[in-house]
């Protein structure tokens, strides 16, 4: 069985740069994690691999940095690494990271389940999975929060609104992951260093690579541009109430009372 | 498109061949050769060559004429018998949308029965007219078999804008119809607007858990496709006059669209949390962390009618589960109102809550960075404050609704 895990690196968000010219995010020199949903996606292949012959490849689209979540993916259990990393793939909407990933993903062979996060804390899009299976033409169940493979079948637990639906869907599929699917392992220490040999199964591929053109990836294949970012007012005037407990809480009654809005319903 | 090497002028010097990113031009007896396959058109090449043996041409983008598109759409969310309260907030968003573009609002309406009796409450509230689709195949949400009916209609139609709710279906549907039809789309937008020079779709979205706001446009594909966040836009007044046609097509959807099978469907019960709901929500951090302070938080939170939420310590303390979590890693919420009660305010915990209309904080610190995003803060102790507030609003409520 090939499993196939989407991982990607992103910047700790409680630091973030945006590139006044492009209005995109300046990803050097701020410190990097790989992002927490994607984690659990991985766990759940690797939870496959523990009981069957599955190979796993990580896959991974980013600047060169990027090859750090790659090693980290093969520090937990996976097979094979391979980093998407070009100039011509940067600036990339969700329409170009897909067609990237999509590429990337037929051209490294046949498979029978893609995993990924359910989406990724810096752009909270959730949209690439889906992306990509519709790509691909595969079936997708996003929002998973249980999962089990049943005579060549996946049946998952998949989150609505206010419920949950058990779905089942033949191979191959792809799969968007919840946090609360699993609990990630931790790397070992032998495998930590084995995914920094020089002789760690990585690939790093370009844009021809994956055979597309230029004007199809990146900003130039999106089709969406970002027109501007701006940090949201906090402005908030606060007003500070003081006194006894009952004439605060007289306060906060009227303070709610003067804005209209309806108590105890 | 292609690259073009003048073997006669080609003196064999290997500028282009080094700088091509891809090594897709190589040097073969002393002159250069153009490897199609590694070519990705990107045109670093072009400038290299110092004899002009190269030529070619990089396509420059244009934006295409969208003229033959007009109207905004609103994808309508079911839910049980009628509708997710998204559908009167988008259409609401959509009805000023279109008003600036002097276009019109459909509401798009799939489902399995012929006797719906709610398609004129999308009209009074805003809408010109609804689309509806009914099949025995749409009688639930399933991904191929919604993309593969709004994809016929958009195709049919042509609309300028088309919205969708950001709830797991609308998150799950939008994606997977914008690959379809090679549509830009944006996620999650809490704004939008129609540029006055432009006439396109401004998109607002938060990134980076709220740290950031970005605007988005959408140059190069029609419909300009957006989910939008439940909760954000407001729905117009029930107007019972308002008229508008209801308009049925029938698409046809064959058992091979769709492989997915729904086995069961478990739905919440009334009492489970819904924290994207709540008009009030009353929020406690560490301090209420024990038996004494989860009961003054809930006499609070009953007396106001309110959901109770935490932080992530009071889930890790084992006093609430994960699904009233709010903050980077648990919901998101905008209630009318939040009661931060005893919480510090890390970012983390913000980014869920500070798109919430009014912030009431109260907590001992007075530095306590949650006060930076309050409207109303409190510096004192939560155990002195909360009883006191609960019976004001007790007796406010007895005031207030006589009987």
């Amino acid at each position: 069985m090939k499993l196939v895990v989407l991982i990607k690196q992103i910047p700790n968000t409680s630091n973030v740069q945006i590139d006044p010219k492009t209005g995109n995010l300046v990803r050097e020199g701020v410190t990097s994690i790989m992002n927490p949903e994607d984690r659990h996606a991985l766990e759940e292949a690797l939870s496959i691999k523990d009981h069957s012959n599955a190979v796993i490849d990580v896959i991974s689209m980013g600047p060169p940095q990027a090859i750090e979540v790659i090693c980290e993916g093969l520090s937990m259990g996976a097979d094979r690494g391979i980093l998407l990393t070009d100039r011509a793939f940067a600036g990339a909407d969700t329409w170009a990271t897909s067609t990237a990933l999509g590429n990337a993903i037929r051209k490294n062979g046949p498979f029978d389940l893609i995993f990924a996060g359910r989406q990724a804390i810096d752009g909270d899009t959730a949209q690439i999975g889906p992306q990509i299976a519709e790509f691909l033409g595969i079936p997708q169940i996003t929002f998973v929060s249980a999962l089990e493979l049943y005579e060549g079948k996946v049946i998952a637990n998949r989150t609505i609104e206010n419920g949950c639906e058990k779905v089942e869907t033949p191979l191959p599929a792809l799969i968007t992951c919840l946090a609360s699917l699993n609990e990630p392992r931790y790397p070992t220490v032998g495998r930590i260093l084995d995914s920094v040999r020089e002789s760690t199964p990585i690939e790093i591929w370009n844009a021809a690579d994956i055979g597309v053109k230029a004007q199809d990836v990146g900003l130039a294949g999106s089709l969406t541009q970002v027109l501007k970012t701006f940090t949201p007012k906090g402005g908030r005037e606060t007003q500070y109430l003081e006194g006894t407990p009952s004439d605060i809480a007289s306060g906060i009654v009227q303070f709610l009372t003067d804005r209209q809005v309806r108590l105890g319903e | 498109m292609s690259i073009l090497i003048q073997q006669d002028k080609c003196n064999g010097c290997g500028l282009c061949a080094r700088s091509c990113p891809y090594q897709a031009l190589e040097m073969l007896d002393k002159k250069a050769t153009w490897l199609e396959d590694r070519c990705t058109l990107c045109g670093a090449c072009l400038e290299s060559c110092k004899v002009g043996a190269l030529s070619g041409e990089i396509p420059t983008r244009e934006a295409p004429d969208f003229k033959e598109y007009r109207g905004v759409w609103v994808f309508v969310e079911r839910q049980g018998s009628g509708f997710h309260r998204s559908a009167f907030e988008l259409i609401g968003c959509a009805r000023g949308l279109a008003d600036s573009l002097g276009e019109k609002v459909s509401a798009i309406v799939f489902g399995a029965d012929s006797d719906d009796k709610g398609l004129n409450e999308l009209i009074s509230r805003g809408a010109d007219s609804c689309i509806v689709v009914y099949n025995r195949a749409l009688a639930q949400y399933r991904t191929c078999s919604y993309t593969h009916a709004l994809s016929h209609l958009i195709i049919k139609y042509l609309p300028s804008i088309l919205l969708i709710p950001a709830t797991t279906i609308g998150r799950d549907l939008a994606p997977r119809l914008a690959r379809r039809l090679k549509l830009g789309l944006t996620a999650d937008c809490t704004r939008l607007a129609i540029d006055p020079q432009e006439h396109v779709l401004l998109q607002t979205r938060p990134a980076f858990g709220g740290n950031i706001m970005a605007t988005i446009v959408t140059r190069y594909s029609r419909p300009q496709t957006a989910t939008v966040r439940p909760g954000v836009m407001k729905p117009l007044d029930l107007d019972p006059t308002r008229k508008g046609d209801i308009i049925f097509e029938e698409i046809n959807l064959p058992d091979s669209v769709d492989v997915i099978k729904i086995l069961e469907c478990v739905m919440n019960t009334e009492s489970s949390t819904n924290l994207s709901q709540a008009a009030i929500i009353v929020a406690g951090g560490r301090p209420i962390c024990g038996e004494q302070g989860m009961s003054v938080l809930k006499e609070f939170a009953e007396a106001i009618g309110a959901e109770v939420a935490c932080t992530r310590v009071v889930v890790e303390e084992g006093f609430m589960s994960t699904d009233r979590q709010v903050g980077q890693t648990g919901q998101t919420v905008r209630p009318e109102i939040y009661f931060a009660c005893g919480i510090s305010g890390a970012i983390q915990h913000r980014a869920g809550m500070d798109g919430s209309r009014y912030i009431v904080a109260i907590n001992k610190d007075p530095d306590a960075p949650i006060f930076e995003v309050a409207d109303l803060a409190v510096v004192g102790d939560i155990y002195q404050i909360l009883p006191v507030l609960t019976r004001t609003i007790k007796d406010y409520k007895g005031l207030s609704t006589p009987c």
